[in-house]
């Protein structure tokens, strides 16, 4: 049984200037990368005999929209052996298309859509990249921060038309997101926080 | 002479009493015989992660009862395991056990859906009948703890949201002690029933191997042979305090996902019983006030108590910021929460791993080959409920 120490100091010996950042946290390990290494280390921590990192749990993006680079793409493995987990990520930007795991892990293909679907990142090498939850012909990605929560069109069946139509949403109250934030003391770390940015200050 | 064939394409759903939700299947027929399957899913798709992200995290609990609506309680646990984890809060050993005990209610409550209903798919109703009974007791146990059947919305971050009502325990016990009988008379119906062997021994075969490849996880992957079970892995809460074995199959075929599940009925009762004898007074909640809501006499009595439960219901509790993925032995697989919070009372993103989605993925290579009628029990097998694998 190797620690998740261990773990983290054979990675880094062995892929050295792939990984760029790596941290043990909450009884997992977390590591930085470059889009164009992910094959490379997926191939490596799922055949190495001391990793065996067999199973991917779930791939699954982050959306900064004040970031340059914008999307932060997650994947999460899991090694039965060794019982321990690992979150990898990389940055990318807009437009970027990243590499697809489907020839290593069978279930990167779903994932990989429900990504594109939600997100709109695109996967390069995807055998069949498709939308996956949202409905046929729908437009937009909506867990992209930028989606209203509402949505743009809403379907209702047209009794004129006799058919489903789609249409503007309309509300009779839009959403309203109330701003509760308050200068509350709150829980310990938070007036830790508050704190220590006003002694920046002064 | 050659005669050329054609695959005729069947669409399959997505209102089909077989499909245990609404699943549409293209299937590609030759004859009889499967040679691909595309499931269409989304059908149910209600942007759950969405909505959470613009919720408080007490707002975003009964948005898991949603996921897979059989067992709701299990899921809100990982939901609040991931922020006791971000929060470093400790959580009071009876709400552990109270926790324990409902999810193994909830592992109950769907094993006995799957399996009658996977009886049913391949024609055999009694056990359906007999089943929903017991289903019926035991989400009388969710309305008396949490005030509803079904979502329950019961689980905090820090504990449980109330104590147990008065009389609850003994008729948890009694239930414990009816209950195997009626596992043992499913089974007098079923395990060596011809009918129900012939529709499930060595169909959908998954090897131990592609268990790992396509993420299965749960009965999936004890199944086959491999035996991982969460709860004994990477324990959670209270789960190392109690014992249990975990069932494991060996040719990773429906009928052996039946035995398993029938087992691990039978464990979960164990479980509960162990919960209900080792489970002492105290409190049910974090004493932290920052994260719940004070006693509601204490309300009436102290101005700060009022001020948290003021500030918890509108602002809700800030969670720093951080990083995490928790997952939970769902009934149905590995059911996890990848969450990121910023700092502020909201998540900043919240994903859903949810077990359903990689199985049904891998229909299109567990169905293949196999006849038309084998689709049903194939799929019954898998433990699809639509409310997890949408979203």
């Amino acid at each position: 049984m190797i620690t998740l120490i261990d773990l983290e100091k054979k990675i880094n010996s062995e892929l050295t200037t792939k990984i760029k950042k790596s941290e043990i946290k909450h009884n997992q390990l977390y590591l930085n990368t470059d889009s164009e290494d992910i094959i490379d280390i997926c191939l490596f921590i799922k055949s190495n005999k001391d990793t065996k990192f067999r199973q991917l749990i779930d791939i699954t993006v982050v959306d900064y929209p004040e970031n340059v680079q914008r999307f932060k793409v997650v994947y999460l493995f899991l090694s039965h052996e060794f019982n321990q987990r690992i979150i990898l990520s990389y940055l990318i930007n807009e437009n970027e298309v990243v590499p697809s795991l489907t020839s290593i892990f069978p279930a990167a293909n779903w994932m990989e859509r429900e990504v594109f679907d939600m997100y709109g990142v695109k996967f390069k090498d995807h055998p069949d990249l498709r939308r996956i939850l949202t409905d046929y012909e729908f437009e937009g990605h909506p867990l992209r921060k930028d989606f209203p929560l509402t949505g743009h069109t809403e379907v209702r069946y047209s009794e004129e038309q006799k058919k489903v139509i789609k249409e503007k949403v309309k509300l009779e109250q839009n959403y309203r997101n109330f701003d509760y934030e308050s200068p509350w003391e709150g829980t310990k770390y938070i007036k830790e926080q508050t704190e220590k940015n006003n002694d920046k200050k002064n | 002479m050659t005669k050329k064939t054609k695959t005729l394409k069947l669409n399959f759903g997505p209102q089909h009493p077989a499909a245990h939700g609404v699943l549409r299947l293209i299937l590609e027929l030759d004859g009889e015989v499967v040679e691909k399957a595309d499931p269409h899913i989304g059908l149910l798709h209600r942007g759950t992660e969405k909505l959470i992200e613009n919720k408080t995290y007490m707002q975003a609990v009964p948005y898991f009862d949603r996921l897979d609506y059989v067992a709701p309680m299990n899921q809100e646990h990982a939901f609040a395991l991931a922020i006791e984890k971000i929060l470093k809060i400790n959580v009071p050993i009876r709400a552990q056990f109270i926790r324990v005990m409902f999810c193994e209610i909830g592992r109950i409550l769907s094993h006995i859906l799957n399996v009658t209903t996977q009886a049913l798919d391949v024609g055999a109703l009694t056990p359906s009948l007999w089943g929903f009974e017991e289903r019926e007791t035991l989400m009388t146990f969710y309305e008396r703890v949490s005030g509803s059947r079904l979502h329950a919305n019961y689980f905090r971050a820090g504990g449980v949201h109330q104590d147990l009502p008065k009389g609850l325990e003994e008729d948890i016990e009694k239930f414990c002690i009816s209950f195997p009988k009626v596992i043992d008379d499913l089974e007098t119906l079923l395990t060596d029933n011809r009918i129900f062997k012939q529709r499930n021994v060595d169909i959908g075969i998954v090897t131990k191997e592609d268990a790992l490849d396509y993420s299965f996880s749960g009965v999936m992957i004890r199944g086959s042979g491999v035996p991982w079970d969460l709860r004994k892995s990477q324990p959670y809460d209270c789960y190392d305090k109690v014992d249990f074995k975990i069932p494991v199959g060996k040719n990773g075929d429906c009928y052996d996902r039946y035995l398993c599940r029938i087992e691990e009925m039978r464990e979960s009762v164990f479980i509960i019983k162990q919960c209900l004898s080792k489970i002492e007074k105290g409190p049910i909640k974090s004493l932290d006030w920052k994260i719940t809501p004070p006693p509601k006499n204490d309300i009436k009595q102290s101005m700060e108590a009022l001020i948290h439960h003021f500030k918890l219901f509108t602002e809700g509790y800030r969670v720093d910021k951080d990083e995490i993925y928790t997952c939970v032995e769902a009934p149905k697989g590995e059911f996890g929460v990848y969450l990121i919070s910023d700092g502020s009372s909201k998540p900043y993103k919240c994903k859903i791993r949810a077990p359903g989605f990689s199985h049904l993925q891998a229909l299109d290579y567990l169905i293949k080959g196999h006849m038309l009628a084998d689709v049903p029990a194939v799929l019954g097998s898998l433990d699809i409920v639509f409310g997890e694998v949408d979203r």
